[in-house]
């Protein structure tokens, strides 16, 4: 097994909170992980982006651009990484604030995500993060949702423990809407 | 077996260095390396060590010297022109036989250059970097794991050699997280120091110095030392080898592209392609015997570097004569995707060097 996903957005959006969980999660599994985030200038509102490899066998490079999954939270990381993505691959965008229109590959499998809506309709806009995590356990099957919520307290600092089950909700939507098919 | 936890590079080798025995620690802040002070700030004191945010790089290297006079397992880290400003320390390190830790998360220049991943100063670690006639023990880390177990392994050779030990890593390999073992493998190895300026009381003085003026008396010192950097040839070698048995062209890398490599060589035995790894851990002492054994044997060797290229000299050296050598480098925070360096071993195997 080896997959590799690239998670960007802007800061704020919790892309280094859902790719700490992913790779937390698949460490329990027993999985190699290499995690690599964006470093540099870091200001808030700024560019985040995070390369995950996860495999059972060593990984070699922590840096790829052929990733076989894309999670793409806003119109830049869109444009950034669209074309990217391995053929076959899969693209998860936030079409709460990217336009549909520039999910125009017919090579992939473009999942247009309504995250920032659906956190919304959950109560928080903070938890469209939780939206995206949702679609893309659905989607890849490398982790289930129980691997999830067992490293949920782990990555909760002590302030935030009371979202734990807002956090929790928001993954099964986003596993929902992307088990459906419902774009 | 222990835990492994999800561990950023520079925090591996910051805590490394603590279960190594380091209770001293000096330095000035610079990007990519941030992370290790950030560290040993909040743990060294802790457990009864010193930390001081010197003044700036040619301090923190002093004060690294006078802990290490007095016994102590010091460190300092910094990255670039902070390098650059503690070569003359390193070389009196060198010149009075002082064990010390010196760590380059490297950023790329020259100047002041960029915060982005490079491997631009293979040459002034490696080749001497500061003035006068020495060598420095340079360890190579390639994982979040060896950033740790390579820290621990530092302190041991500084102090078995009395000799300053560079980590060099390019900010890729500082940056990134793995889970990591963040305790010792084996037991930590404290050599006794009976060279160390503890006090006089009760024994004949001790000198440390690097200075000689006698006839003859430098040569001499120049000598001995030249008979340690031959025992640590001999004997302290780490390298990493992968796939040779039936390889036509060897890869040799270090630190990142060594990494992706990896990935790079698991691609083209998809297609067929013979083609392995020699992964110098330890850059110096060199894997000299083991590159020129293979590629005696592979004929072939691509150099895969973060800079123009700077190991590849030392592969040339230690290469077969009729071994073809080729190179592939991404300078200036520029890095090689695995796409990249299949691309390399396709035109390496067809063509030969350039």
């Amino acid at each position: 097994m080896y997959y590799d996903v690239i998670m960007a957005g802007f800061g704020g959006q919790g892309i280094q909170t859902i790719s700490q969980i992913v790779a937390l999660a698949a460490i329990r599994r027993g999985l190699n992980v290499t995690f690599l985030p964006s470093y540099g200038v870091e200001k808030r509102g700024g560019r985040t982006n995070v390369t995950l490899v996860i495999a059972d066998e060593e990984i070699g490079s922590m840096v790829t651009n052929h990733p076989r999954c894309v999670i793409a939270m806003d119109t830049i990381a869109v444009d950034k990484y669209r074309d990217q993505v391995a053929r076959k691959g899969l693209l998860i965008a936030n079409t709460s604030l990217v336009p549909e229109s520039m999910l125009d590959r017919n090579d992939i499998t473009p999942l247009a995500l309504k995250c920032n809506d659906e956190a919304l309709a959950l109560g928080s806009v903070k938890l469209s993060n939780m939206i995206a995590l949702g679609a893309f356990l659905q989607k890849t099957k490398i982790l289930g949702f129980d691997d999830v919520e067992a490293v949920m307290d782990e990555v909760t600092p002590e302030r935030l423990k009371h979202t734990i089950p807002a956090n929790l909700e928001a993954i099964r939507r986003g596993m929902e809407i992307a088990g459906n098919g419902t774009v | 077996m222990t835990e492994k936890k999800l561990t950023k590079g520079n925090i591996a080798l910051a805590e490394g260095a603590i279960q190594a025995g380091c209770r001293y620690y000096f330095g000035y802040p610079i990007t990519p390396q941030n992370d290790i002070p950030e560290y040993l700030a909040r743990n060294l004191p802790k457990c009864g060590g010193t930390f001081i945010p010197a003044e700036s790089e040619i301090a923190s290297i002093n004060m690294v010297m006078g802990a290490s006079a007095s016994g102590k397992r010091a460190m300092t880290s910094s990255s670039g022109p902070g390098i650059s400003l503690m070569q003359e320390g390193i070389s009196y390190l060198a010149g009075s036989e002082m064990p010390a830790v010196i760590v380059n998360i490297m950023r790329c220049g020259p100047g002041l250059g960029g915060i982005a991943p490079t491997q631009g100063d293979y040459n002034q670690a490696v080749h001497g970097g500061g003035h006068g006639d020495y060598r420095n023990i340079v360890l190579a880390p390639g994982s979040v794991q060896e950033m740790f177990d390579l820290t621990i392994k530092a302190f041991e050779l500084a102090d078995k050699y009395r000799n300053p030990t560079m980590i060099i890593a390019d900010a890729m390999i500082g940056q990134f997280q793995e889970p990591c073992r963040l305790v010792p493998e084996k037991p930590v190895e404290f050599p006794e120091k009976p060279w160390a300026l503890t006090g006089r009381r009760g024994r004949e003085p001790r000198l440390l110095k690097s200075l000689y003026l006698g006839d003859y008396e430098q040569e001499e010192h120049n000598l001995l030392l030249k008979q340690k950097y031959d025992e640590i040839q001999e004997k302290e070698v780490m390298v990493e080898m992968q796939r040779l048995d039936d390889a036509e062209l060897i890869i040799i890398a270090f630190g990142t592209p060594a990494r992706v490599a990896k990935t790079a060589i698991s691609m083209a035995r998809e297609e067929g392609l013979k083609v392995g790894l020699i992964r110098p851990i330890t850059l110096f002492p060199f894997p000299t015997k083991q590159i020129y054994e293979h590629s005696k044997k592979a004929g072939k060797l691509l150099v895969v570097e973060m800079n123009t290229g700077q190991m590849v000299r030392d592969v040339r050296i230690a290469a077969h004569r009729d071994a073809s050598i080729s190179f592939y480098g991404r300078p200036g925070g520029g890095f090689p995707f695995p796409d990249d360096v299949l691309a390399e071993i396709k035109k390496a195997l067809d063509g030969g060097p350039r």
